[in-house]
């Protein structure tokens, strides 16, 4: 089995703001990091290889920085790591980041699936995985919590929703996204980060994967970012509540009340 | 599809709701889409539509247009009954480009958040995630999308000037529902499910309601919420009888997970679930910015530490600076007298 596992770089969110003045994000100086949901992503790939043979492939589209991360998956395990770079890709919204994906999936000869974590920590929308599916025509699960029957043909998945979960089963080839309860990431051994590091990373451009470029980039992307604005504050002040318990519970009932919560 | 000149735009009319549909029933965040999509649909002099794909579906047409839906295009077929992505993108894609809707909003929930980027990608569609605003922009009639992204610390406003149609994803509990106006009628369009759209490859064999240990977070309007100040699973049954009392869910923080009192369907923040209840009660969390992300924007904050200046404290309404152990029974006491 040939599993593509598609991950992505992002900046660690907390830190970023926007500039009050210049009323731009301010990148400078912040760390990056491999976006957490995709660590089981890549955990689970290497543990289905390890199951029924085959290769991890580690994919990512970014700037060439995010040949890091590419590495951080090959030292969990990945047994390879191909990076999408070129000045064609700057400014794809989710539409075009999942046509160039899908663009580097079949790059890579027979994929019989393809991995990705829920979402991306900084752009939170969740649709890049989806997206690969339908531009490659495949079948999709997501919110994947656990594989309980898997084959070279097909996988038996419970999916997450919000009063349970379902069975379902998908024939391969097909596209998953899985969720924090499907495996414990392994913390990578140093023998395997220092061989990652000395891991050639290919770099690869939209031509060498064949993608249209007119659907690339801010010229493919159907939608545009106009504005970005600071959150508005938090209305209100803390009233801060002491006391005895008793106390602090008839005040804090007290308002629940007036505001027809209990 | 990408449109080229304003003749062809022309051509797209009309705002679509995507229903969010269990069997017998349309979910609540449906009929806030539909006040949504009413506003919307006033805005541009159009008609408000509410699509509805399952099994038993046209059942549920008459509930739509007492919510304002002046049209309902139903495709009800049995091989709709399980939810599998790929046929209902099908069915949705071939009613988009039949009828050609300009703006289509659809739930931001598990099967929302799967199925609606795959029907983007597949009719080259606009797509933005989890909008908190949705206005029309009087000068361009273009839809002004409102989104926050960077874990909350930035807002994001986004336009789609030449793809139609425009879509857009909106979470629970974000808009207000349109009003219910009893013995509403309007005009019920159904549609065919031609074999092609049937998946080949996917198929549900099972669908469990987790009845034992239920987890609707993203439903709660009061969500009692616990971290490393609990102590350990004793201290999680008591947050469990305060959200049983107030018809509430039980949330976590990070900690509190990944200390194995409490599974990770309960997890709210950066790497669990964003929620927005209408109350929100956190019961000795310190608040980690990644926990923060995921609550700070539910209507009342209550939180319960001994330790006064933590970053929740700072954040809550009411900030009660005592035992959780001793303050929750004594709500709980006060509750019950009510």
């Amino acid at each position: 089995m040939r599993i593509a596992v598609c991950i992505k770089q992002v900046p660690a969110t907390h830190e970023v703001s926007i500039d009050p003045e210049t009323k731009r994000i301010q990148r400078e100086g912040i760390a990056s990091e491999l976006n957490p949901f995709d660590l089981y992503a890549v955990e689970q790939a290497v543990r289905l290889v390890a199951e029924v043979g085959g290769e991890v492939v580690a994919l990512s589209m970014g700037p060439r920085q995010a040949q890091a991360s590419l590495r951080e998956a090959m030292a969990m395990g990945a047994d390879r790591a191909v990076l999408l770079s070129d000045r064609a890709f700057a400014g794809s919204d989710t539409w075009a980041t999942s046509y160039a994906l899908a663009c580097g999936i079949r790059s890579l000869g027979a994929v019989d699936l393809v991995l990705c974590g829920k979402q991306a920590i900084d752009g939170d929308t969740a649709q890049v995985g989806p997206g690969i599916a339908a531009h490659l025509g495949w079948p999709q699960v997501t919110y994947v919590s656990a594989m309980t029957d898997v084959s070279a043909e097909r996988i038996v998945v419970k999916r997450m929703n919000e009063e349970g979960y379902e069975v379902v089963e998908l024939t391969l080839p097909g596209v998953m996204t899985v969720v924090k309860d499907i495996n414990v990431p392994r913390v990578p051994t140093l023998p395997s980060v220092l061989a990652s590091r000395r891991a050639d990373v290919p770099v690869r451009t939209a031509e060498a994967v064949g993608a249209d470029p007119e659907q690339l980039g801010l010229g493919g992307s159907p939608t545009r970012v106009v504005k970005i604005n600071p959150p508005p504050p938090r209305q209100g002040k803390t009233e801060v509540v002491e006391g005895t318990a008793a106390e602090c519970a008839r005040r804090i009932v007290h308002e629940l009340r007036r505001r027809s919560i209990v | 599809m990408l449109t080229r000149t304003d003749a062809e735009r022309r051509q797209w009319r009309n705002v679509w709701v995507v229903a969010e549909l269990r069997p017998g029933e349309v979910k609540d965040v449906t009929f806030e889409l539909l006040g949504a999509g009413r506003r919307l649909a006033e805005a541009r002099g159009c008609e408000l539509w509410c699509v509805l794909l399952g099994e038993g579906v046209c059942d549920l047409a008459a509930e739509c247009f007492a919510h304002q839906a002046d049209v309902v295009l139903a495709v009800d077929d049995p091989r709709l009954a399980g939810f599998v992505d790929d046929t209902y993108a099908n069915a949705l894609d071939r009613a988009i480009r039949t009828h050609r809707p300009e703006i289509v909003l659809c739930a931001a929930t598990a099967r929302g958040r799967a199925l609606i980027p795959r029907v983007a990608v597949q009719t080259y569609a606009g797509l933005t995630a989890d909008c908190t605003g949705l206005e029309i922009d009087p000068a361009t009639g273009l839809l002004i999308q409102t989104r926050p992204a960077f874990g909350g610390n930035i807002l994001a406003t986004i336009q789609c000037a030449d793809h139609r149609p425009q879509m857009a994803s909106v979470r629970p509990r974000v808009m207000a529902p349109a009003a219910r106006e009893p013995g509403r009628t309007g005009r019920l369009i159904r549609e065919d499910l031609p074999a092609d759209d049937v998946s080949a490859a996917a198929r549900v064999i099972e669908s469990v309601r987790d009845t034992t240990d239920t987890v609707r977070l993203a439903d709660a309007d009061f969500i009692v919420a616990g971290g490393r100040g609990v102590g350990g699973k004793k201290g999680f049954q008591l947050l469990r009888s305060f959200a049983d009392l107030v018809g509430g869910a039980v949330g976590a923080s990070r900690a509190a997970v990944d200390a194995g009192w409490v599974d990770y369907a309960h997890q709210v923040g950066q790497t669990g679930q964003t929620v927005q209840p209408r109350t929100y009660l956190a019961c000795g969390i310190s608040g980690q910015v990644q926990h923060l992300v995921g609550m700070q924007s539910s209507d009342l904050i209550i939180a319960v530490n001994r330790e006064p200046d933590t970053p929740m404290m700072q954040l809550a309404d009411y900030a009660v600076v005592g035992n959780l152990f001793e303050v929750l029974p004594a709500m709980m006491d006060e509750v019950r007298k009510l």
